[in-house]
Parts: C-alpha cells; sequence; structure tokens
C-alpha cells in the first residue's frame, strides 16, 4: 500500500451504490490514466461511511479530505484541482444544515464527533474485497492469540467480564450463552450468525457485512473455538446481495489463507462457514425461526426452552450471535474485558449502532456508546429536525419497539431505559417522525406490517394483532369509538403476555407506546374525528380560507371530481360531499389558501 | 442462466440439487435457484422438486408460500419495487406506491395482464439515505417523489430491453 502516493476511498456500501458510487469511480479512474496519476492513485470501493444522506462519499488521503454527493462530473475537476494541484475542492465538502459551515475533515463535522467507532471501526478503512487490508489492521490477530495461547474457558470468561449483551435486541448476555452451549455435552455443535436483518429501516449488519465482513468470520471462528463447534452458517437476507457476495467473497479468501478449514494455525481446531440465504420473512430473526428456515422448514418459532444453546440446530447445541455483536468480538479479546467495559453505561458497555433515518437532517449509521442521550443523538449527530420542523417522536426498536415521545428525549440510551420509557433497543432503527407524521398512522403502518409477517402459528400474534390492526384502521377513518382505546389497552397486553415468540409479545408496542404518549391524539380522532396531523385520508378535510383565496380558479381547473364550486371573482368552496382528498388543489393554490383542516 | 428450453432448465436445476452435499435442508437454497432460472415457481417446477429431494410436495407449497421472496406467479417485464421500510414510509413512499398502482392499473402483488408491469411493496432496501426509494428492474430511484413517478414509467419503457 505504502507505493502509491495517493489514496482515494470511495464508499461502496447499498446506499451510495444506489446514489450512484460505480459512475464515481469509473470516472475517476478515467480521469486518474488521462492526467498519468494512475499509477500512484490507489482506488479502494471501501464500506460504508454511515453518512448515507450524503453519499455517494469520496475520501483522499493523505490529506484525509473528506467530499459528499460527488457525481461522476466532479471527478475531472477533483484530480485536476486537489490531486494534481493539491487545491481541495470546496464546494464538495460537507455543509452543516443548521450552521451552513463547510468541513474538510470527517473528524471535525458534529455528525462523528460524537460517535465511538468499535463495531464500525473498519468500515470505510478497509477494502472489504481483500484480506490483506483486514490482516494489515491486526485483523485475524485475535484468533491466532485465542487458538494457540487462550483456552476456550477463559475465552469465554474474557466475554463475560467485557458485559457484552446481545446486539440484535434482546441484549442477553453473550458470554453466557457461549457459556451453556461449551458446558452442553455433544458430538457436534454449530455456530450461527444471525444477518436475518428484518426491522425496515434498520441496515447496520447490512453494512458491517459489506464493509468489514472478516470481522464478522473472525468471531465467527473465535465463538466455535469457544463452545467446541466446527461447523458455522451465516443466515443472511437474500435482500442482501451486496452483503452476500461480499461474504462469500471473504470466506473464500479466509479459506485460501487457511483461516478456515482444517486445523486453524496448526491447531487440532478445525472450522469452517456456509452461507444460508432467507427467503424475506420477518419471524426468521427469531432463533428458533431461524434455525427450522436454515433446516429448509417454515420459519415457525418453538417453544423455549431449551434454548437453541442446548438443543438447536439439527437437535445440536447451537450458538446464535447477531453480526454486530459478532463485530465487537475480535477486538474484545484483541484489548482486553477492560477495555470495553470502559466504554458505555454501568451494564450496558460498549456501544450500539443505530440506524439513524426518516425526517431528520443527517440520515446514517451512526456508533455511539451506551449511555448517550437521545437529544443528544438527534440534535447533535443528527443535525436536527428537517426542514426546521417540531420534533415529535423517536422510533425505535422497529416493530416491536416503540415511540419515544418529548417528554422522554433526554433519556440515556440502555436496554432498561428504553424499556422504562416503552420502547426498546431493538435491533438498532431509529425513526424519527416530525409535526407531520399522524402517531395513529404510524402504529397502524407497525401493525400492518407484523400482521403482514405473523408466521400464524399461535392464536394470540395470528388473530389478535388483525383485531388491533382493524380498530385502528376504523380510527383512522374517523369510526373509531371512545371504548375502543380502551379494547386497544386490553389486547395489546393479552397479545404480549400469550404469543409464543418475540415477534408477538413484542407486537403491540407500537400501538401501547403511542396510545400511551399520544392519548390526545388518538382522542381526537376518535372524539372530534380529526387527524391534528392531517394524514388519515378518512378524517381529511380541505378547506379554502375566504380571505386568502383570490378566485383565480386554478384549484377549480385541476379538482378531478369538479368539487370545487367557485368563478373568478368569487371565493371558491369545496364541496366535502364530493372530495375525493386528492389533494391536487392544495398543491396547485398559489396563495395556500387550501389546508387541511 | 444460459438454458433458454424447459427440459435445459429443468438439467440446470437437478444438477445443482445434486451439487448440495445433502438433502438436508436443500430445500430453500434448491427453491432460490428455481426461481432464478425460471423467473418464478409454478406447480410443476414445486412438484418437480418434491420428488428430486423426495419430500411431499405439500411441504415444498407450504415453504413457498411462507417466505414473500418465492413467487408463484410470473412478475412483470418491468418489476417496480416500492421501498415499505419505516424510513420510506414516514417519508412519503405510500403515496409514492399509491401513484404506480393509479398510473399502471396494477394492484400492489399483482402483475399486468399483458405481463409488463409488476409493482410490489418492498421491506427495506436498507438504502434509507435515499428514502423514499423505488427500484425498476433493480435500477435505484431515489428520494423520489410523486411527481417523479412518471417520468420513471417513461424512462424505463424508454430503455426497453
Amino acid at each position: 500500500m505504502s507505493n502509491y502516493r495517493l489514496q482515494v476511498l470511495i464508499c461502496g456500501g447499498t446506499g451510495c451504490v444506489s446514489s450512484g458510487c460505480l459512475d464515481v469511480q469509473e470516472a475517476l479512474i478515467e480521469s486518474l490514466r488521462k492526467h498519468g496519476l494512475y499509477e500512484e492513485t490507489k482506488v479502494i470501493k471501501v464500506g460504508c461511511f454511515g453518512f448515507c444522506e450524503q453519499g455517494p462519499i469520496m475520501k483522499v488521503y493523505p490529506d484525509n479530505t473528506f467530499y459528499v454527493r460527488v457525481k461522476a462530473e466532479d471527478c475531472a475537476e477533483i484530480v485536476e484541482e486537489h490531486l494534481l494541484k493539491g487545491r481541495p475542492v470546496d464546494r464538495l465538502f460537507f455543509k452543516e444544515p443548521s450552521t451552513g459551515e463547510r468541513y474538510s475533515h470527517h473528524r471535525d463535522m458534529p455528525f462523528y464527533q460524537s460517535q465511538v467507532r468499535v463495531a464500525l471501526k473498519l468500515c470505510g478503512v478497509v477494502d472489504p474485497e481483500n484480506i490483506e487490508d483486514y490482516i494489515a489492521v491486526d485483523g485475524y490477530d485475535a484468533l491466532a492469540k485465542a487458538v494457540t495461547e487462550m483456552t476456550p474457558m477463559q475465552i469465554i470468561d474474557t466475554i463475560k467480564a467485557s458485559g457484552l449483551r446481545g446486539r440484535g435486541g434482546a441484549g442477553f448476555p453473550t458470554g453466557v450463552k457461549w457459556e451453556t452451549a461449551h458446558n452442553a455435552k455433544s458430538d457436534k455443535k454449530y455456530v450461527i450468525c444471525n444477518a436475518d436483518e428484518g426491522d425496515p429501516g434498520a441496515f447496520m449488519d447490512r453494512s458491517i457485512m459489506e464493509g468489514d465482513p472478516h470481522s464478522v468470520i473472525e468471531a465467527m471462528t473465535l465463538a466455535a473455538y469457544a463452545i467446541g463447534a466446527d461447523e458455522g452458517v451465516v443466515y443472511i437476507r437474500a435482500e442482501y446481495p451486496l452483503a452476500v457476495n461480499r461474504l462469500e467473497i471473504a470466506i473464500g479468501q479466509a479459506r485460501e489463507y487457511g483461516l478456515l478449514g482444517k486445523n486453524i494455525f496448526g491447531t487440532d481446531f478445525s472450522f469452517d462457514i456456509s452461507v444460508s440465504l432467507g427467503a424475506g420473512a420477518f419471524v426468521c430473526g427469531e432463533e428458533t425461526a431461524l434455525i427450522n428456515s436454515v433446516q429448509g422448514q417454515r420459519g415457525e418459532p418453538s417453544l423455549k426452552p431449551p434454548f437453541p444453546a442446548q438443543v438447536g440446530l439439527w437437535k445440536k447445541p447451537t450458538v446464535i450471535n447477531n453480526v454486530e455483536t459478532l463485530a465487537n468480538i475480535p477486538q474484545i479479546i484483541n484489548k482486553g474485558a477492560d477495555w470495553f467495559q470502559s466504554i458505555g453505561a454501568p451494564g450496558n458497555s460498549g456501544t450500539k449502532v443505530f440506524a439513524l433515518a426518516g425526517k431528520i437532517n443527517n440520515v446514517g449509521l451512526v456508533e455511539v456508546p451506551m449511555g448517550i442521550k437521545v437529544s443528544d443523538i438527534i440534535y447533535k449527530i443528527g443535525g436536527g429536525i428537517r426542514g426546521g420542523k417540531k420534533f415529535k417522536a423517536m422510533q425505535t426498536g422497529g416493530p416491536s419497539g416503540g415511540c419515544i415521545s418529548d417528554e422522554n428525549i433526554d433519556v440515556e440510551v440502555t436496554f432498561e431505559n428504553l424499556q422504562k420509557v416503552g420502547s426498546m433497543m431493538g435491533s438498532g432503527g431509529m425513526i424519527v417522525m416530525d409535526e407531520d407524521d399522524c402517531m395513529v398512522d404510524i402504529a397502524k403502518f407497525y401493525l400492518d406490517f407484523t400482521v403482514e409477517e405473523s408466521c400464524g402459528k399461535c392464536t394470540p400474534c395470528r388473530i389478535g394483532n388483525k383485531r388491533l390492526f382493524e380498530i385502528l384502521g376504523r380510527i383512522s377513518e374517523g369510526k373509531g369509538k371512545l371504548s375502543d382505546l380502551d379494547e386497544l389497552r386490553d389486547l395489546g397486553v393479552i397479545i404480549k403476555d400469550s404469543s409464543l415468540c418475540g415477534l408477538g409479545q413484542t407486537a403491540p408496542n407500537p400501538v401501547l407506546s403511542t396510545i400511551k404518549f399520544f392519548a390526545e391524539e388518538y382522542r381526537a380522532h376518535v372524539e372530534d374525528r380529526k387527524c391534528p396531523s392531517g394524514v388519515c385520508k378518512g378524517l381529511l378535510r380541505y378547506v379554502i380560507i375566504p380571505e386568502k383565496c383570490i378566485a383565480c380558479t386554478l384549484c377549480k381547473r385541476v379538482c378531478p371530481t369538479e368539487c370545487i364550486i367557485g368563478e373568478p371573482k368569487v371565493t371558491h368552496v369545496i364541496d366535502q360531499e364530493r372530495c375525493i382528498k386528492c389533494g391536487a388543489c392544495e398543491s396547485k393554490c398559489p396563495k395556500r389558501a387550501i389546508v387541511r383542516g | 442462466m444460459s438454458a433458454t428450453t424447459d427440459a435445459a432448465k429443468y438439467a440446470e436445476l437437478d444438477a445443482f440439487i445434486e451439487s448440495l452435499p445433502s438433502n438436508d435442508g436443500a430445500l430453500i437454497p434448491a427453491l432460490h435457484h428455481a426461481q432464478g432460472i425460471f423467473g418464478h415457481l409454478p406447480f410443476e417446477v414445486q412438484n418437480h422438486i418434491a420428488h428430486k429431494l423426495r419430500i411431499p410436495s405439500s411441504k415444498v407449497y407450504g415453504v413457498v408460500t411462507f417466505y414473500s421472496f418465492f413467487n408463484i406467479n410470473p412478475k412483470g417485464r418491468y418489476k417496480v419495487q416500492v421501498c415499505m421500510g419505516t424510513a420510506c414510509f414516514v417519508r412519503g413512499s405510500g403515496k409514492v406506491l399509491d401513484e404506480f398502482v393509479k398510473e399502471l392499473n396494477v394492484q400492489p402483488g399483482a402483475t399486468s395482464n399483458d405481463g409488463m408491469w409488476s409493482i410490489d411493496g418492498l421491506r427495506c432496501v436498507g438504502a434509507c439515505g435515499l428514502a423514499p426509494v423505488v427500484t425498476v428492474n433493480g435500477k435505484v430511484y431515489g428520494r423520489v417523489e410523486v411527481k417523479d413517478v412518471h417520468g420513471i414509467i417513461y424512462e424505463s419503457l424508454a430503455k426497453g430491453e
């Protein structure tokens, strides 16, 4: 690597690929060739930098310049001005929306300043398709140390002492899980990496696999050594083709280097990994359902106990860890449990990666120490709400989680705290909502998801959630009764108590949390027959403010049902009986005289 | 996929199934591969796989219908997928989906009668920074608004196949 004078890193994560990074790479190489710089410049497609909102992102070394929203047309200028003449292209620096300040280095940007990168340490640093890059930054050191110097029990003790808890959502201590599998007597054991990231709006696991697949492979191998397994499976969503591809490349390279396969590091320890594709079922993120799916069956969960660590894949003891959990492990072995404990909050050591999305300025992947305040994530890292709107709620935990309202915005992020305020950690989706979002509609959106994804095995989840969804539908259409609110609460609690697996036990959370923190909004829907945010179509009314109307007939001409009455110089009125609430008039009115009321 | 005739397609599928180390857990990989070859999973293909793996076709049908990734019916020549992940939803993907339904006169999950268009709501493609996201035959359109829908349809048609 040192033979090159310059290095240009281009983000090659799914987000940036979608926004055209491959064209950028091509244009850049072409420009470099044109100016005779290609031989001395190394162009590397790396994993996600995390700042997806600003993609495609390009980083230039040695001066560490950070360019955002780079287009193929910009490449000639970057090469001619920056790489050739040493004058960075200012207009491609990131501009902080709230202050208008431009930043040339990522470390100065508020988005990165409060972050602590452990699981994402190598994302955007190494070439994910080159094992040498990973080895150059101490990759596979932890594995070498473990299999040659440590006993399996020493590894388990280190993980236990680090306090690492499962990042998939439940927060179960990883070391304890490993110990259970270690103690189980069996001729065969398995390690499974759960990469079935189903929470819509969470993409941290995908980014880790795309950006740093070797750390996952190394960690699985460490787990295998610790529990005595010789076979591993990565269960990954088929919707993530890029991650599957990079993972397969990485596994192939690890095999080539003897880091997977027989007699790893010349010891008796042998281990290999295969990839198993999911097929689009959210419930397969649940451990027992996942095992059934790997076995080629319908992904329906089974009753626990026995836990997979005792009776798992093909009825053998199996450790199942989430991608992000695994990504922490090599560093814990390398740097020690005390180092990991020094990050985060008591009982919640380490960091958590969140996928920050929704109505926020800086959408992207952020890794923060546990114990950080939600408000800091939104305002310091996220740069506040888009378009200067008012914050309404932050949804965490996806379809299993709840909404954190304004009154709890200063809560410190830990597994326990989030549960206390009616939400949960979940896998790490954080969706920010503003004043334009209707909480009844959001609850309905999540219920729609769970109803569709419920596997149908147990009655409370299959039928109960459907009933919840129907009641929400009634409320959003303006046909709700006050007693519906009590029924939502009662039914929600019953479903939580009586469902078989994690999906059903958490499915009512979006309803229960919104009904608790946004009770006024629910009441407005049923009592006043109004949707305060103007989202629910059944309750929507478009009205023309007579004082503002200039009687220009623009709205009248665009109305598809011809329900606007009026003529030039006569103030217009909407006939509510015939209005289909399409909103065409609202967007056409030059004076903003048409409002949702 | 080079196989064009049905016989060649089945031969390719058989070769794949035979290359798997064992029949245990082989069903889902076989279905993925079959869908790659045939584009969808009609009953004949399901029966063929059942026969090959020596399992009841009811089990194959049960698995195919359980997972949303598998289709029994063919998709359109132009596959429109609108991301319905939460990030896209709060930024208005529901309205974008409605607009596609209106413009193309095809319901979500269905295929138009002439076999040209199919529309599906998709579960999070993970490009939340570009929300709302629409893909047409794999090409990604980011930050899509209702007014862009018409253009996307025509752009796809103009490119043809």
